[in-house]
């Protein structure tokens, strides 16, 4: 078969994969997820965990060891049949927590560690790299096995360069599809839709080839069963010891590797085709293994001696001239490798983007989160870490000379990603593993595999000298990499395993016990390890947990208050018949409790508390932001509350003191009218006594005299004050009408004088007056100036209680402005009462005799109010001495 | 009947208008003008009827009352208030005080008489 024509198939089938790969995306891309999100595309892309080591390798080591290769199918059989429940778990978390590799779970199940993500993602890479080497390997072979069995005699130039091709075109398909765009989960359904045609191919070309074998070489399955009776694969002997640690590593494997958690976990994501999947990928692997035994058999039998038995599979149909036949098996294996290789590198760009570049990025550019264009240094990141992920397998597989057993080479992976399994498990099942721990188990575990079975694969003089091989590192024997601790004798690969996996497992349960997780790393634990547990329970329902009833009396004591949650909790326990503050936290209880707390701090951060408390620990991001949101609406609420409350006083305070003037007015007005009455009503008495006296007549003419002028006196009062009284309503109303003229001011003091003159006239009065300063002109009203001036000229007749009275006048003016003083020598006013001088009906003595009703000085500021000017009181003259003070110039006010 | 009545009125003219129709009846008048010393003059006098304004110069009336009142000498002493207010709310408070008749002014002479009567005469 001509060689350009295997390239041109291969190119073929490549752009074969393509455009199936870009149908898909494009689908996905228009909503229409559908059957590209099904059980059986499910269970095929989960066959990716055979590689090109199961394709070619497996009849390899069938040929080489027997049935042990059963082993690498076992494994994955028995935890897909038998540990349903950890994938289902691991799915489900997936889910929940949108992880998107097995770093990331690893990281985010102790407390969203970097440190730990770093770790795995390391072990990751460095594990995969022969795994990827192999895939190069096997690929480059199969080239070769063609070139060399072709007629025409063509020498293939370069294997390295084949190989370097070939990693260079992969690269290329898994940057195109892996990296196209960035998706939230992780998913990348033409890459999916890709390996599942590829599962279809190389499972046909594998039953192909054993169909070709069993009925055309051998006569039937009876004759086949016959030959392997004959042949030396019924010798090789069952090791218990190697069965049992590769059936734990290859269960370990299908776990744990990168490739297979991306699309059992990350790619596939939900548990219904799990279910489907765990009968139908065990029944995919039996398929797959059927024809194995029977090929190698064969193969023994008819090629020459010394050909590769891991290329069986391409070199029988080959040497039987089956040229169709061949190149559909070169189909099959470079499918395998091809899907394996983009998978896992797939993976493996995800967690070093996410682990380790973008860390680092931000790291040192920290704005650029805010600034910077992520998504492209995502895809760059990535993009590179493929094309890193792939040169690495290149060079190692230019390291390891490219000649060691594909099995071999497979193993020593598959140990590698083993190192995850105990920290993968404890963090699933233990909610006591710690972060310290898992990096100690993890570190060792690696530490351990490296030298036991990593650098050695190298082979002696490569990473590892010969003398430590020999001797151990510097002379020290019990540090010999395959007899670590003086344990020798056992298959290496078997050492390397026990080895590394008990000492990471001790480290890590030693490291998890002595350590304290953190509160994101309790958080995140509880949430891994009952992850079914809190849904299950509901989201309100508290029955499943047990919270210490302490540690829910201190958190309520800090939410209520120190007495509301004393007697909430001893109210609960007497209701139980306990005594005491700390009642059983019944289901009903807590979820009371949290009602209860959830008055106080929302439903959201009671929830969380109360889950912290009672060991469910379920606090999602969607919890904290709806704890945030809560927090902020009950901040937003008292902003308004305050702000309502401040208007409320504000609106209450001028409440009150409008009642407050109202009540004052009230007051004022019954006392106002209280008082008139008195005053009307005191006249009348003596005027309605005297007249019934005199009525009756029988009087002596002195007493008629004497009566009759009271009854007078008293009709005088009483006139007096209603005039008084009318005369203050009208001033006060402001409805007064001011007759306003020039007029001398030294005239209007005469007026006045002669007028209160006859205010007991009987007592003689000094006038001290100064005539050149009174005389002035003011503009104002006369009559009512001289009222004001009556009223204290006359008080001062009344009331000054000087030997020898009088009163002083004085007159100044100042600018544009008048002042008239009346000073007597009297005692004054005292000081006490000077205040409500000027109120109605202030009387502070007796003056009945002079006849005032107390409403005198009150209309003389009503009076100054409306001239413009003012009436006060100026006390320490030594005498009651009232200033009337008025403009020199009244202006007529507008009507 | 020569009863005693000690008026106590601040106002001059309506002292004197009660001085005369009481003195007219045979009673004997005697008269203060203000409300200091007036609980002092009952006990010394121990009149047969009190007769006292409501509003007083210096004092309230029914400091007055409550003073007689209080002792045990003048305590049974009938008291006529009379008051120019005449309001609900002062007789109340006078007859909370203790006032045996409460009179508004102004009150007809034959009104007063009556009363006065009434209160000494048995």
């Amino acid at each position: 078969m001509p060689f350009n024509l295997l390239v041109l198939a291969c190119l073929g089938y490549v752009a074969f994969l393509f455009a199936v790969a870009f149908l898909a995306e494009r689908r996905a891309a228009m909503g229409r997820v559908g059957w590209l999100r099904s059980p059986l595309i499910y269970t095929l892309s989960l066959s990716i965990y055979c590689t090109a080591w199961t394709f070619y390798g497996a009849v390899g080591y069938a040929a080489r060891s027997g049935l042990e290769f059963l082993t690498i199918y076992l494994g994955p059989t028995l935890v897909f049949v038998g540990w349903w429940l950890l994938l289902r778990k691991l799915v489900r978390i997936g889910r929940q927590q949108r992880v998107t590799s097995i770093a990331d779970l690893i990281s985010s199940r102790f407390g969203k560690s970097n440190l730990l993500g770093i770790v795995v993602t390391l072990l990751a890479v460095v594990a995969a790299t022969p795994y990827i080497a192999l895939q190069l390997q096997s690929v480059t072979l199969s080239f070769a096995v063609f070139a060399s069995e072709t007629p025409e005699g063509w020498a293939l130039p370069d294997r390295d360069a084949t190989a370097i091709w070939v990693a260079a075109g992969l690269a290329l398909f898994t940057i195109l599809f892996g990296t196209r765009n960035l998706d939230a989960n992780e998913q990348h359904h033409g890459v999916v839709l890709a390996i599942a045609v590829e599962a279809v191919v190389k499972l046909l070309a594998l039953l192909a080839v054993g169909v070709f074998v069993v009925w055309g070489l051998a006569g039937g399955p009876a004759d086949v069963f016959a030959r392997i009776e004959a042949s030396e694969l019924r010798d090789w002997p069952l090791e218990p010891g190697r069965w049992t640690g590769l059936i734990f590593v290859s269960a370990a494997a299908v776990i744990c590797l990168p490739r297979m958690f991306q699309v059992m976990v990350v790619e596939g994501g939900d548990e219904r085709h799990l279910a489907r999947a765990s009968w139908a990928f065990p029944a995919y692997l039996l398929l797959m293994s059927l024809f194995i035994v029977p090929i190698a058999v064969v193969g023994l039998e008819r090629m020459p001696d010394g050909a590769n038995p891991d290329m069986f599979v391409l070199t029988l149909p080959l040497a039987e001239g089956q040229g169709t036949l061949a190149m559909l098996a070169f189909l099959g294996g470079f499918s395998s490798a091809t899907s394996m290789v983009i998978v896992e590198s797939i993976a493996l760009a995800t967690m070093v983007s996410n682990h380790v570049v973008m860390p680092i990025w931000l790291k040192l550019r920290p704005k650029a989160a805010l600034t910077g264009d992520v998504r492209r240094t995502v895809i760059l990141s990535r993009r590179l870490a493929i094309v890193a992920v792939l040169s690495l397998g290149y060079l190692y597989y230019r390291m390891s000379g490219g000649s060691a057993a594909l099995a071999a080479i497979g193993l020593i992976a598959f140990v590698g990603m083993a190192q995850v399994m105990p920290v993968l498990v404890g963090g699933l099942f233990w909610r006591g593993a710690t972060k310290v721990g898992a990096v100690a188990g993890l570190v060792t575990g690696f530490v351990v595999w490296a030298y036991t079975l990593y650098l050695p694969s190298f082979g002696p003089d490569a990473a590892l000298s010969a003398a430590v091989f020999a001797e151990g590192p510097g002379g020290i024997g019990w540090l010999r990499p395959q007899a670590l601790f003086g344990v020798e004798g056992l298959d290496p690969l078997l050492h390397a395993l026990v080895w590394s996996i008990a000492l990471n497992t001790f480290a890590f349960c030693l490291f998890s016990v002595l350590t304290f997780p953190g509160p994101v790393e309790r958080m995140q634990g509880a949430a891994f390890v009952n992850v079914f547990d809190a849904e299950a329970a509901g989201p309100k329902g508290w029955t499943r947990g047990w919270a210490e009833p302490e540690a829910l009396l201190m958190m309520t004591q800090r939410i209520l208050g120190e007495e509301a949650a004393l007697a909430l909790f001893a109210a609960e326990a007497r209701a139980q018949g306990k005594d005491g503050f700390l009642p059983e936290p019944t289901p009903d209880f807590v979820a009371g409790l949290e009602r209860r707390l959830a008055g106080s701090v929302g439903a959201a951060t009671a929830h969380a508390m109360i889950s912290q408390l009672v060991g469910r620990a379920t606090v999602s991001v969607e919890d904290l932001m709806a704890v945030a949101n809560e927090t902020a609406q009950i901040m937003e609420y008292s902003a308004q509350l305050e702000t309502q409350r401040e208007e409320l006083t504000r609106t209450a305070q001028q409440l009150r003191e409008a009642n407050e003037k109202l009540t004052q007015l009230s007051v004022q007005k019954d006392a106002f009218l209280s008082q008139i009455s008195h005053e009307l009503r005191t006249p009348m008495t003596s005027i309605r006594a005297f007249s019934e006296i005199l009525t009756e007549g029988d009087l002596p003419p002195e007493m008629v005299a004497n009566y009759g002028r009271i009854i007078h006196e008293e009709a005088i009062r009483l006139t007096r004050l209603l005039d008084d009284l009318l005369d203050l309503s009208v001033l006060e109303n402001g409805s007064v009408q001011l007759n306003i003229g020039l007029a001398n001011l030294q005239q209007l003091i005469d007026r006045a004088l002669a007028a209160a003159g006859h205010t007991r006239p009987e007592r003689s009065f000094l006038i001290l007056r100064d005539l050149p300063a009174e005389n002035l002109f003011v503009r104002t009203d006369a009559d009512r100036l001289v009222q004001v001036f009556i009223n204290l000229i006359s008080n001062a007749r009344k009331y000054c209680d000087a030997a020898a009275p009088e009163l002083r006048i004085v007159v100044r003016q100042r600018a544009g402005r008048v002042s008239v003083d009346f000073i007597d020598n009297g005692s004054g006013i005292p000081k006490q009462s000077q205040r409500i001088i000027f109120e109605k009906f202030a009387r502070l003595t007796d003056q009945t005799r002079a006849g005032g009703a107390g409403l005198g000085l009150a209309i003389c500021r009503e009076v100054m109010a409306n001239l413009g000017g003012g009436i006060d009181y100026l006390p320490g003259q030594g005498g009651a001495a009232f200033r009337v003070t008025l403009p020199l110039r009244l202006e007529q006010k507008a009507a | 009947m020569t009863s005693h009545v000690l008026l106590i009125e601040d106002e001059p003219n309506i002292a004197e208008a009660i001085r005369f129709l009481l003195s007219r009846e045979g009673c004997r008048v005697s008269t203060l003008h203000d409300g200091i010393g007036a609980a002092e003059a009952v006990r010394t006098e121990r009149p047969d009827l009190v007769i006292l304004d409501l509003m007083l110069p210096g004092c309230s009336g029914l400091d007055v009352v409550e003073a007689i009142r209080a002792h045990p000498e003048t305590g049974d002493t009938p008291v006529m208030m009379l008051t120019a207010k005449g309001q609900g709310r002062d007789r109340e408070a006078a007859e909370k005080a203790g006032v045996t008749l409460f009179m508004t002014k102004p009150f007809s002479n034959a009104e007063m008489l009556a009363s006065v009567r009434a209160l000494v005469g048995k």
